[in-house]
């Protein structure tokens, strides 16, 4: 009896050791499982990727179709699945990217992004769908990129690329056993950020793989690699702010930063293989009106580069937001031209409508912008006409102006109110005008309303459509 | 005298819009006692094609920040910048760089 609790004691014992083993095997794989989508908002450590010895079955038929290429094979392949990279920016260049780069087997992914996901991002944003609106886009992208390729290491990044944190995240370590990302896609929208995630990798010895692309144009280019030029080589100088057009402003079609990201991708795949890019100190040029592609010789490498060159004067990240005179995001800037007096708000400008007052109210926004949606009775001429003052356009704000004058009692002139879609343009017009006034017009009465079309949407008429 | 030289302009990535949206032009520059170089097509350009707001085109005596200059298909800084002499049927490209992702 004493003998058969013993030795069931013992047993006991032993399976208890046996649970215990198996529940924090199970803990373990959780944890690993949830840790690969988990957002991250800061910079943490990361284990440096392990060369595989060897292909398994499933990797020989997975990627069947691309190792028969003599330009990857075997060795292409184990080298992709050693090679970590770096995607700034999930939007239009970089979903199409990340998923190219999951889909061949790279080994790990990070991809980064500050921004949540937009329904006017979808167009061109391929990896977000309709239930991520409102989500983080690095997260989404994550989720997609891991249907798409389970064996694919993906760290989500729900952060600003900022000169406190982008060293940390591309380096990790300094000891350059440890690099962690291999390659860098500079995927971004804005100029400050192109400039930090040079410098970035010119400070860190890593390859820069960028695009950008903007209505129906794209640009790529490798940079810091293999002896070429970096980013400052080519463009020293920041562009003045006011010459930048971003894509919420100027517009893009989505296959074109597709194209680009895609040609990205080809990019990373070909440094990552060990087979090397052709796109270093050469600029390729893609224009989708002409379906045309053209590849153009850069200058070398410079020697007075402040970042790359003999004697650097940038030996650690900068404030580029003051280096570029802009912020780092690609959302529009709002500008404030105007004394309070020569502006009304959209309220105000209800409030006109509702009474019937006399007025013109003057769209100075483009046609095509003009086609999305408009107020009624709004007399159309853009920004531009009025900056070149274009005659025939200048004669008909002129007579619109004198018509409503003969209607009204008394000598007064019809005030002119001006809207455009934010309220920039539109202020930028009531100055023109001002000038105008007098001389080349009859003396009138300008002012913005404060807002635009955008703020008339939100805030007078939910009906109104947004762009 | 030098020659009349036509050359091919072409005008990308947005600089175009300074131009009424026309990426080509063939142009023909008058002759005159010096070679025409790349500098005085810069001016010949602010009189003859650009109308309005220059600074978004030049600054100075050279094409603003943000605007790559392309001759025959290479980066201008590979073939003299300012001071390339322009031969006929040359072809000078104005990018403009993109920052949209």
């Amino acid at each position: 009896m004493a003998q058969d609790v013993c030795f069931l004691k013992a047993q006991l014992k032993e399976k208890e050791k046996e649970i215990s083993a198996l529940k924090n095997k199970l803990a373990q794989l959780e944890k690993t499982h949830t840790s690969v989508l988990e957002l991250q908002d800061r910079v943490t450590p990361l284990t440096p990727l392990t060369a595989k010895a060897a292909l398994s079955n499933e990797d020989i038929m997975r990627y069947s179709r691309q190792l028969l290429l003599p330009e990857l094979g075997v060795q292409g392949q184990l080298n992709l699945s050693k090679t970590s990279v770096l995607v700034v920016g999930c939007g239009g260049l970089g979903c199409p990217l990340a998923q190219y780069l999951a889909a061949a087997g790279i080994g790990r992914v990070g991809l980064l992004d500050y921004d949540e996901v937009e329904l006017s991002n979808l167009h061109r944003q391929v990896l977000h769908g309709e239930e991520n609106v409102g989500q983080a886009k690095a997260l989404s992208a994550a989720h997609a990129v891991k249907r798409l390729n389970a064996a694919v290491e993906c760290i989500p990044y729900h952060l600003q690329l900022s000169p406190e944190n982008a060293l940390q995240l591309i380096q990790q370590h300094l000891d350059l056993a440890d690099l962690i990302y291999d390659i860098v896609a500079d995927c971004s929208d804005n100029v400050p950020t192109r400039y930090l995630v040079n410098d970035a990798c010119v400070l860190s010895g890593k390859p820069l793989v960028s695009a950008s692309a903007l209505r129906m144009e794209g640009q790529l280019t490798v940079y810091n690699y293999c002896g070429g030029p970096c980013y400052r080589c080519l463009y020293p100088v920041p562009p003045p702010p006011e010459t930048v057009t971003n894509c919420s402003d100027g517009g893009v079609l989505g296959v074109v930063p597709g194209v680009m990201g895609c040609f990205q991708a080809l990019e990373v795949l070909k440094i990552a293989s060990g087979r090397g890019s052709s796109c270093s100190q050469q600029l390729m040029i893609f224009d989708a009106q002409d379906a045309r592609f053209r590849s153009i010789k850069l200058r070398p490498k410079k020697a007075g580069c402040a970042v790359c060159g003999e004697n650097p004067s940038v030996t650690q990240l900068e404030d580029y937001e003051a280096f570029c005179g802009s912020a780092a995001t690609d959302k529009c800037r709002k500008l404030n031209l105007l004394s309070r007096d020569q502006r009304i708000s959209v309220q105000d400008y209800k409030f006109i409508t509702v009474n019937q007052e006399p007025h013109l109210l003057l769209d100075v926004r483009p046609p095509v912008e003009v086609d999305i949606c408009h107020l009624p009775f709004s007399l159309n001429i853009p920004l531009s006409s009025l900056e070149e003052k274009k005659s025939e356009h200048i004669q008909l704000l002129q007579e619109r102006i004198r018509e409503l004058k003969q209607q009204m009692a008394g000598d007064c002139w019809p005030p002119v109110y001006v809207i455009c879609k934010l309220g920039n343009d539109s202020q930028k017009a009531v100055q023109v005008l001002e000038k105008m006034s007098g001389s080349d017009l009859d003396s009138i009465t300008v002012k913005d309303i404060s807002g635009g079309l955008m703020a008339w949407a939100v805030k007078i008429d939910p009906t109104f459509p947004q762009y | 005298m030098a020659a009349p030289v036509s050359i091919q302009l072409e005008f990308g990535g947005g600089a175009e819009l300074l131009f009424d949206g026309v990426k080509k032009h063939h142009v023909t520059l008058p002759s005159q006692s010096e070679p025409w170089d790349v500098k005085q097509l810069l001016v010949w350009i602010q009189r003859n094609l650009l109308k309005e707001r220059p600074e978004l085109f030049v600054q100075g005596d050279s094409v603003r920040p943000g605007i790559l200059v392309l001759i025959n298909d290479a980066d201008w800084e590979l073939m003299g910048e300012l001071d390339y002499q322009l031969q006929d049927q040359d072809n000078v490209v104005f990018i403009s760089t993109l920052h949209g992702g």
